[in-house]
């Protein structure tokens, strides 16, 4: 008979090598980092060292004075920033923040804790610009800076979405999303980003929006939409472009306007303007409500953030209105004021409809559509039949950006709560302020960083299965397009069965209009309940 | 069914015995927060991990209903799929079990409870539990890369249709409603 293994010889190793951290190095495998940034995208945006490179080869072609220029930037930013030097002294490293990364609960990444990826900065910054790191070394937790911490800054700084849910947790309130904000910024220095960045940035520079859409194509695709709505009710609605002295600007992200499902909230905003006979305008010039300048350099972000306001004061309107988007309003809750504001030229945005005054956009004058719909639906100005959502088992995923960027909570529920008959809220550790993220924030919504997002998503995903299995829930609404884009993948991965959707299209399948016909599918095209025949029929 | 019987005079410890080898697969920071934390939201993978593997030893020591062990299988190779593993360390948690079962054995056989023949056929469970972590292991990749591939062509897809740049052939449904004649 042959010879029986012992147990120990059936198992292969399984052993993980017990190192200290900064003796590990990461691995560049397939899927957990994002192609760099082209060269020509890095010209648009006048970031220095453009070149082709690779995180594969081993010279990533940095300038030759690197190291000089990374010490300038950061003693850049502790100059500028005080919250920064204040973050790189404070920790005590706790550990309360470890356990709260997306990242880190789904891969398993110890350097995919926050403490840990603030760690890698930290230690340089203690090495250079601390007494005791420079006399101390390693004892201090200081490291020298050489090319291998900067490959590593590069892979775990864009394996963070910048999201803060860690902060939250935090005893000091050390913003970690601040810290990657800081650290990106350092590595923009020397050229290092990634494609799915600085692309978007260099397009929104050049044509308004991040996927270089051309005014006429831009208007041509408003259009096509104008006709999806007229096939489901029979209303023709008629938007209007770059028109000056309308009262309102409206922006979205451009997400809205290329990728499903956003395309159906879009609709939604149409239906609604229409309905309410909105003074307002479509910009085919500030085409776009995101900002990826956010994920790039502080420079950037003012510049693309800019735009919109100019756009507003040429055309001569009273205030903005945003759509549906997350980063677009933590830069407009967060920056815009000390970048670009206050907008003086505009006024305090005030509902034509209610007479609502929003005193919380003082400044910026822009205010975000859902509280604008909120404030509709509370003074009784829609008339909404909730059963036309009747198909769908709602839950609703807080935004990173909305919720912990600017507190917006009760807003997006109560307006899904008036135009759906069946919604169901995740447990409250995955919502709200304690909401995860959707694991493809900050610009990292990349195809090639795929299996990376699956597991940034995961704690998300898994609390979307809870509410799927217990709930029998079908769509998960969200008010970001990023999420809109990304959740759709993550929920085919791990909860097949559930859809996604903006919470304006839910409004748009609700809201009764003047002189619509019966409708018997909603915007996707899909029968209402109680409707299958009769849309069948109606092929 | 003595194997069994014998196995489950403590499946407690052989579920925990387990989950401490597979949990043994990640660095030790992480296998520390897998252990401690057991809120099924906070710390979806220790929950998940820990969930499935008992609901998969109840099987092994009890029916083994290939309809109910595959969607706990199915639990655990998706996370591990995704995760940083190679592919037979991603299923190869499956084998960890045969080394539990080995060592728990040797007392079985020498006190003559269990015969040599059933510890056979319980690991032929195991290897069958292991095709299956296979099976679920492609599929899982498989998906992974069928979402990269959508999304690259929705991308340009829907742009493309929506700017009218591309005429398309329409449905057979669509002809019908418009009282169109198909065009042979």
């Amino acid at each position: 008979m042959a010879k029986v293994p012992k147990p120990n010889e059936l198992v292969f190793d399984y052993n993980v090598p017990q190192k200290w951290w900064m003796d590990t190095k990461p691995e560049f495998k397939p899927g957990t980092w994002c192609y760099p940034g082209k060269a020509k995208n890095l010209e648009v945006l006048g970031l220095p060292n453009p070149r082709e490179w690779s995180p594969l080869d081993e010279d990533w072609k940095l300038p030759s004075n690197w190291k000089e220029i990374i010490f300038e930037g950061m003693r850049d930013c502790l100059n500028k920033y005080r919250s920064l030097r204040v973050f790189m002294d404070i920790c005590v490293r706790c550990g309360a923040c470890s356990d709260k990364c997306h990242f880190y609960i789904g891969s398993g990444d110890p350097k995919n804790m926050p403490v840990l990826r603030a760690e890698l900065l930290r230690s340089v910054y203690r090495k250079d610009f601390t007494l005791a790191g420079k006399i101390m070394g390693r004892i201090a937790g200081a490291r020298e800076l050489n090319e291998e911490v900067i490959k590593e800054w590069f892979y775990y700084f864009f394996q963070c979405t910048e999201c803060r849910r860690c902060s939250l947790f935090c005893p000091y309130g050390i913003d970690q999303a601040e810290i990657t904000i800081i650290g990106r910024e350092l590595l923009n220095l020397l050229g290092v980003n990634i494609d799915w960045v600085v692309g978007p940035a260099a397009n929104c520079y050049l044509n308004g929006n991040h996927l270089g859409i051309q005014p006429h194509a831009f208007k041509d695709m408003i259009e096509f939409f104008v006709e999806e709505i007229e096939a489901v009710n029979g209303v023709r609605i008629e938007p209007t472009f770059n028109r000056k002295g309308a009262e309102v600007l409206f922006i979205t992200p451009s997400g809205d306007v290329f990728a499903d499902p956003g395309t159906y909230t879009l609709m939604g905003y149409l239906m609604l303007f229409h309905e309410i006979g909105l003074d307002y305008t479509w910009s085919t010039y500030a085409s776009e409500g995101g900002n990826f300048g956010l994920f790039t350099n502080n420079d950037t972000l003012k510049k693309l953030n800019a735009k919109m306001y100019a756009e507003a004061e040429r055309l001569g309107v009273k205030y903005i209105i945003g759509g549906e988007c997350g980063h677009m309003w933590r830069v407009i809750q967060q920056y815009m004021d000390t970048m670009n504001g206050p907008a003086d030229f505009l006024e305090v945005p005030k509902s034509p409809i209610t007479g609502t005054v929003f005193d919380n956009a003082k400044s910026t004058k822009m205010i975000h559509i859902v509280e604008f719909t909120a404030d509709l639906i509370r003074n009784g100005k829609l008339k909404l039949d909730p059963s036309r959502n009747d198909h769908l088992r709602v839950t609703y995923h807080d935004s990173c950006n909305t919720s912990r960027g600017m507190g917006f909570f009760d807003e997006p529920r109560y307006v899904i709560e008036n135009v759906c008959n069946n919604f169901w809220d995740m447990p409250p550790n995955c919502i709200r302020e304690q909401t995860f993220c959707c694991g493809s924030g900050s610009g990292l919504n990349t195809d090639e960083f795929m299996e990376m997002r699956m597991r940034g998503g995961l704690p998300r995903a898994n609390a979307v299965k809870y509410v799927h299995d217990k709930h029998d829930v079908n769509m998960l609404s969200t008010i970001c397009a990023i999420d809109r884009a990304v959740l759709t993948p993550l929920m085919n991965y791990w909860v097949p069965g559930v859809d996604v959707t903006g919470v304006h299209e839910m409004v748009g399948n609700a809201i009764v209009m003047e002189g619509e016909g019966e409708r018997t599918t909603d915007l996707r095209g899909n029968p209402l309940e109680g409707m299958e025949d009769l849309s069948d029929e109606d092929l | 069914m003595g194997l069994e019987q014998f196995l489950a005079e403590d499946k407690p410890a052989l579920s925990k015995a387990w989950f401490d080898l597979i949990l043994g697969t990640y660095p030790p920071e992480t296998s520390a927060l897998l252990q401690k934390d057991k809120n099924q939201f906070s710390n979806p993978v220790g929950y998940t991990l820990s969930e499935s593997i008992s609901g998969i030893i109840d099987e092994m020591l009890g029916d083994f209903d290939r309809e109910k062990v595959l969607p706990l299988v199915d639990k655990v190779v998706r996370v591990r799929a995704i995760q940083d593993f190679s592919p037979a360390q991603a299923v190869g948690f499956v084998f960890l079990l045969k080394k539990i079962v080995r060592n728990r054995v040797e007392v079985g056989i020498r006190e003559k409870r269990v015969s040599p023949s059933e510890v056979l056929a319980f690991e032929s469970k195991i290897d069958e539990l292991a095709l299956m972590a296979f099976n679920v292991y492609a599929g899982c990749r498989e998906k992974l890369y069928e979402l990269r591939v959508n999304e690259v062509k929705n991308r340009t897809f829907r742009l493309l249709q929506r700017a009218s740049l591309i005429a398309e052939i329409p449905e057979h449904d669509t002809q019908l409603k418009n009282g169109q004649d198909s065009i042979t």
